[in-house]
C-alpha cells in the first residue's frame, strides 16, 4: 500500500503555475480523532474500530501515537486512518458528513420498522424434537389451531407496519398441518396488497411430511417459500428430530427434491439446530447440506432453552465447544471454497457484511437496538403477541416477561410501545449498556434482551459471564485473525460480504 | 479525425459579426424554412435560390448570383443535414458547433474553472467568456430533437450560476427527449441552496460526472491543486445525491491516483455506493498533461493488477462501473468487459500497427492527440475470433450511450470577432 505521499515522491518536480504533492501533504499533528473504539486482537495487535464499522489495524506504539497526535501525515497508516474516518484534519465537514451517514445507513431496519411477521398457525406437530418447547403431539385441533378470526386480526395488524417489505411466516409446530389457514391467510394477504402494493413474501417453516401435491400447487406463482430443518446426516439428524415411525431425514430430503422439482432450487431453504450431539460432527453437517445441493449453510449457536433457562444456568465451557465446533467447520468450507467448491457460511457472511460493507443487515438476532418486535414479531395461534420466537418459548415455561398483549384485545399501538417491548429494547441499546458501550466490536454486535433475560433474569447480565458476548467475541476475532492472516481468505471473505 | 473548423472564402455575406445557422442537403425546402438555413452543395447538386446562404467545398464559391456564398475547405465536406455551423465573417472562419450524425457532441460552456488539475485536457483561461453562452443559447434551438445525448463540459460549468440553470431550463425546453451529461468538479454543489436550485434545473434525462482522486483529501487536492477541493466535491455529491441528481464518478488514471486506486474504489463502495456509475479514464495526453506527462505518465501495461482490484471492488459492490479510453491490448482479458468504445468519433484514431488487428472492431482506439505518449503494451491481436467463443468485448455503454472523454465540439478559442 502506498501513501499519496510515497506515490508522487519519487518523480522530477513539477515546474511553472504546478505545486508539487508535498504541498499538499497535512501539517505535522495537524489532525483531530473522530470517535472509535479499540480492542486487543492478539500479542502486540490492536483492533480499531469507527461507529460505521470500519476498522484498522495497529500495533501498540502505533496506536500510542494515533491517540498522541504525532502520527506522520507520510505513515502508512495515516491516509487508511483519514479515509476511513478514524482521524480528520483542516475544518471541513466531509468527514463527519459521510461518517453520519454511514451510520444512518447501517441503522436503516430502525426506519424500515417490522418487515417479518411469524403467524403460528398451530402447535399441533408429529415430531418431538428435544430442543422444541412448544409443539404438541395432540389431534386436537381446536384448541391448539389459530383461528380465522385471530389470522384476520394477524393480518390487520400485519399491514399496518409501515415497511415496504412484508415477510410473513408460518410457523408451529408443523405449519402445514393447518395449511387451510395458511390458504386463507395468503389470498387474505393478497387481497389486502393489491391496495397496499408491499413486497410480500410467504414462508412457510415445516418439516415438510405433511408436503403434498395440493400444497406445491398453490405455491406455484406466488413468492411463496419453504424453510425446513436440516441437522446433519440421517443418524444425527433423527437423534435430534424423533417422529412416530421415524425417519425425519428421509422427508426432509425428500420434501426437498419435491419442492426444487417443482417450484424452483431458490424456493426451500434449510436450518440446521446445534445440539450437544452435534458437535463433534462438523464436517458430516456440511457435508450433508453440500449432498442435498445446498451452496450454504448456517451454523447456529447451541439453544439456552430447556434446562438452561430452568437452571438460569449456561456454562461458558458450552459456548467454547460451539466455538470449536464452528471453527473446525468454518475451517473445512474455507478449504472446500479453496478447492473450487462455492459454499458459503451465513452466520460468518452476515458478520462480513457488517465488518466490510456499507449496508445494514437483516438478521433480527444481532441488531442493536435490538429487533425484537420492531424487526420482528409473533402471533400466536391464541392472538398472543410475543416479541421474538425465543420469547414465545419462553411463554411455554410459563414466564410472559415479552408478551405484548393480545391481538382481539389490544390495539398496534398498545402492543407496539407495551413496557414490555420498550423496555428491554431502550435498556439494552449497546452504547448504553456496561462493558458493550466502548468495546471495539459493537459496530458488528446486536443486543438480545431476551436471551440474556432468559439466562441471567436481567435484560442485559454481565458481560463478562454473557455465553452471548463470548461467542460473538470468539467469532469476531477467529474471523478477522483468518482475514488478516491469508490473502485468499481475505478474497472470499469479501465476496461473502458483498455477495 | 474529423476537422471541425477551417478557414473559409465568402462573398455577399452581409453580417460583420459571427452567426449561427443550420445546414441541410435538401435544396427542395420551401422557402420558409430554406430561408433559415444553409444549403451544402456536394459535388455538382442543384443550387436553387431562397436559401440563407449556400456552403460549397473546394476552390471556387457556388450558389446564386447575389446570395451569401461559403467555400469551405474538403477538409469539412463532411458537413450535412442538421449540423450547425458558426460562421465568422471578419475572420474568414468556420466552427462546427453540432453534427447531428454524432454521438458525441459537447457543448463547453466556459473555460474558467476554479480547479487546475496537473492533468487537465482542456486548461483553463481566467478572461470573461460570458459570450460563449449567449451562442449557446442561440444553438439549442437548432440541435435536432430527436439527439439523443448532449454533453456540457467547461472549465467548470457551475461557475455560471444561475446562467447554468437558465441555459438547462432551455435545454430542457427546446430538447425534452435528449439526454444530457455535464461535467462538473462538483465543488460548488457543496452549498445546499445551489444544488437544489440546480437539481429543479436539469433536464429529465440527467448525469453529472465527477472526478474523485484520493481516498482522502491530500492526494486530489494535489491533483487538482486546490486545497479544500477533495471536502468540498465529497459533500458537493452528497448533497446531488440527496436532492436526486445522479451522479458518475470519474477517476483519471495517472500516476499517483493507480498507487492507491484500490484504496480509491473502496472509498467509494464505503461512503458513495448510492453513485450511479463509476468511470475509469485513460489519460488524453494534450494541453496540462502534455506539459506534465514525464510527472503524470503511468502505462497502462504497469497498472493492470491496480486496476483489476479497484473493478472487483466495484463490480462486487454492484456499481457500474466502466473502463474508458483504453485499448484492448493493454487492459487484462478479465476486464474486456468493463471496456467501453468510448473515444469520441472525431477524435479516434487507429495507429498503423493496428490495421492488422483483429478486435479492432470492439477496441476503444487512441485519442487522435495521444500519439505523443503510448502504452509500451499495444500490439494488434492476430488469432481470428471464433463467434462461438463468447469472448468479444460486449461494450457496457451501449445500453445507455454515453459522452466520454472531456471533449468539445465547436471549441470557440478567443474572443469572435
Amino acid at each position: 500500500m502506498h501513501t499519496p505521499h510515497q506515490a508522487l515522491a519519487d518523480r522530477s518536480p513539477f515546474k511553472g503555475k504546478f505545486s508539487g504533492p508535498s504541498a499538499f501533504v497535512d501539517k505535522l499533528q495537524a489532525y483531530r480523532l473522530l470517535p472509535f473504539d479499540f480492542e486487543r486482537l492478539d500479542g502486540d495487535r490492536y483492533f480499531l474500530t469507527n461507529m460505521a464499522g470500519e476498522f484498522v489495524l495497529a500495533s501498540r506504539p502505533e496506536l500510542q501515537q494515533i491517540v498522541d497526535c504525532s502520527l506522520s501525515p507520510v505513515d502508512r497508516l495515516y491516509a487508511e486512518l483519514k479515509a476511513k474516518h478514524f482521524i480528520e484534519s483542516g475544518n471541513s465537514l466531509a468527514a463527519p458528513e459521510l461518517l453520519a451517514v454511514k451510520v444512518r445507513t447501517k441503522a436503516d431496519f430502525i426506519r424500515r420498522f417490522t418487515a417479518l411477521h411469524m403467524f403460528v398457525v398451530t402447535l399441533r406437530c408429529d415430531h418431538s424434537c428435544q430442543y422444541c418447547q412448544v409443539s404438541r403431539q395432540s389431534e386436537d385441533r381446536i384448541a391448539f389451531d389459530m383461528s380465522k378470526d385471530t389470522a384476520a386480526a394477524a393480518l390487520d395488524f400485519t399491514f399496518k407496519s409501515p415497511s415496504p417489505q412484508i415477510k410473513i411466516e408460518f410457523q408451529g409446530g408443523e405449519s402445514l398441518l393447518n395449511f387451510d389457514l395458511i390458504r386463507f391467510i395468503v389470498e387474505e394477504a393478497e387481497a389486502r396488497n393489491s391496495i397496499c402494493g408491499k413486497d410480500l413474501q410467504f414462508v412457510a417453516a415445516s418439516n415438510l411430511v405433511p408436503l403434498s401435491d395440493e400444497i406445491l400447487s398453490f405455491a406455484e406463482g406466488r413468492p411463496f417459500y419453504f424453510s425446513t430443518s436440516l441437522d446433519g446426516p440421517r443418524d444425527l439428524h433423527n437423534r435430534n428430530r424423533p417422529r412416530p415411525g421415524g425417519d425425519s431425514h428421509n422427508f426432509a430430503r425428500t420434501g426437498i427434491k419435491r419442492v426444487r422439482d417443482r417450484l424452483g432450487i431458490a424456493r426451500v431453504s434449510a436450518l440446521m439446530t446445534t445440539t450437544a450431539d452435534s458437535l463433534a460432527r462438523a464436517t458430516d453437517i456440511v457435508d450433508e447440506y453440500l449432498d442435498a445441493g445446498f451452496t450454504g449453510l448456517f451454523l447456529r449457536p447451541l439453544s439456552p432453552y430447556g434446562f438452561a433457562i430452568k437452571t438460569r444456568q449456561y456454562y461458558n465451557y458450552q459456548v467454547d465447544q460451539w466455538l470449536e465446533f464452528y471453527k473446525s467447520a468454518l475451517s473445512y468450507i474455507i478449504r472446500l471454497n479453496e478447492s473450487g467448491v462455492r459454499f458459503q457460511e451465513y452466520y460468518t457472511a452476515l458478520i462480513l457484511r457488517k465488518m466490510l460493507t456499507p449496508h445494514p443487515t437483516g438478521y433480527v438476532d444481532l441488531q442493536n437496538p435490538s429487533g425484537i418486535g420492531i424487526s420482528a414479531i409473533v402471533f400466536n395461534y391464541n392472538g398472543k403477541v410475543f416479541a421474538s420466537d425465543e420469547a414465545r418459548m419462553l411463554a411455554e415455561m410459563d414466564d410472559e416477561r415479552f408478551a405484548l398483549g393480545n391481538l382481539t384485545q389490544n390495539t398496534y399501538e398498545e402492543i407496539m410501545l407495551s413496557p414490555n417491548l420498550v423496555d428491554p429494547i431502550q435498556v439494552s441499546v449497546l452504547e448504553s449498556v456496561p462493558m458493550c458501550s466502548d468495546c471495539a466490536f459493537r459496530p458488528y454486535c446486536g443486543s438480545d434482551p431476551v436471551f440474556h433475560y432468559a439466562t441471567t433474569g436481567d435484560f442485559v447480565g454481565h458481560k463478562k459471564f454473557s455465553p452471548f458476548c463470548r461467542r460473538h467475541m470468539g467469532m469476531f476475532k477467529h474471523i478477522i485473525g483468518l482475514m488478516e492472516s491469508s490473502a485468499s481468505t481475505r478474497e472470499l471473505f469479501e465476496a461473502w460480504a458483498w455477495n | 479525425m474529423i476537422v471541425l473548423s477551417a478557414k473559409i472564402a465568402h462573398s455577399g455575406v452581409t453580417a460583420t459579426e459571427p452567426f449561427l445557422a443550420r445546414c441541410t442537403d435538401n435544396s427542395e425546402l420551401p422557402r420558409a424554412l430554406a430561408k433559415k438555413q444553409f444549403l451544402v452543395l456536394h459535388d455538382n447538386s442543384p443550387a436553387p435560390p431562397g436559401f440563407l446562404g449556400y456552403l460549397s467545398f473546394g476552390q471556387d464559391a457556388r450558389g446564386p448570383v447575389g446570395s451569401q456564398l461559403v467555400s469551405a475547405p474538403v477538409t469539412v465536406s463532411h458537413l450535412s443535414e442538421g449540423d450547425v455551423i458558426r460562421i465568422n465573417p471578419a475572420k474568414s472562419e468556420i466552427r462546427v458547433l453540432y453534427r447531428r450524425g454524432s454521438n458525441q457532441n459537447y457543448l463547453l460552456v466556459t473555460e474558467r474553472c476554479n480547479n487546475y488539475c496537473v492533468m487537465c485536457s482542456q486548461p483553463p483561461k481566467p478572461a470573461n467568456d460570458d459570450y460563449i453562452m449567449d451562442e449557446l443559447f442561440e444553438l439549442i434551438p437548432l440541435v435536432d430533437p430527436n439527439t439523443v445525448e448532449l454533453g456540457i463540459t467547461g472549465g467548470e460549468p457551475t461557475l455560471l450560476g444561475e446562467r447554468l440553470f437558465s441555459f438547462l431550463r432551455h435545454i430542457r425546453c427546446y430538447l425534452p427527449r435528449t439526454a444530457v451529461h455535464m461535467l462538473s468538479n462538483g465543488r460548488r454543489f457543496q452549498e445546499s441552496a445551489f444544488a437544489s436550485a440546480f437539481a429543479k434545473a436539469i433536464p429529465k434525462d440527467f448525469m453529472v460526472g465527477i472526478p474523485i482522486y484520493g481516498d482522502e483529501a491530500n492526494l486530489h487536492d494535489f491533483v487538482v491543486q486546490a486545497h479544500g477541493a477533495f471536502d468540498e466535491t465529497v459533500l458537493g455529491i452528497l448533497n446531488l445525491k440527496r436532492f436526486g441528481v445522479r451522479v458518475e464518478i470519474r477517476v483519471v488514471l495517472q500516476k499517483g491516483v493507480v498507487e492507491r486506486l484500490p484504496e480509491i474504489a473502496e472509498f467509494i463502495r464505503r461512503n458513495l455506493l448510492f453513485v450511479d456509475r463509476v468511470a475509469l479514464m485513460g489519460l488524453e495526453t494534450i494541453g496540462f498533461a502534455r506539459a506534465n506527462i514525464d510527472q503524470i505518465w503511468a502505462d497502462p501495461i504497469d497498472y493492470g493488477d491496480q486496476l483489476k482490484k479497484a473493478v472487483v471492488k466495484l463490480d462486487s459492490a454492484r456499481i457500474r462501473t466502466s473502463i474508458y479510453n483504453h485499448q484492448l491490448c493493454v487492459l487484462p482479458k478479465e476486464l474486456w468487459r468493463f471496456s467501453v468504445k468510448s473515444i469520441s468519433d472525431w477524435k479516434n484514431e487507429y495507429l498503423d500497427a493496428c490495421r492488422v488487428c483483429t478486435r479492432l472492431g470492439d477496441c476503444g482506439g487512441v485519442f487522435s492527440s495521444s500519439p505523443f505518449r503510448l502504452s509500451r503494451g499495444i500490439k494488434p491481436f492476430l488469432e481470428p475470433i471464433h463467434s462461438f467463443v463468447d469472448n468479444r468485448v460486449v461494450p457496457v455503454g451501449v445500453a445507455e450511450p454515453l459522452l466520454s472523454d472531456g471533449c468539445l465540439s465547436g471549441v470557440p478559442a478567443g474572443r469572435g470577432s
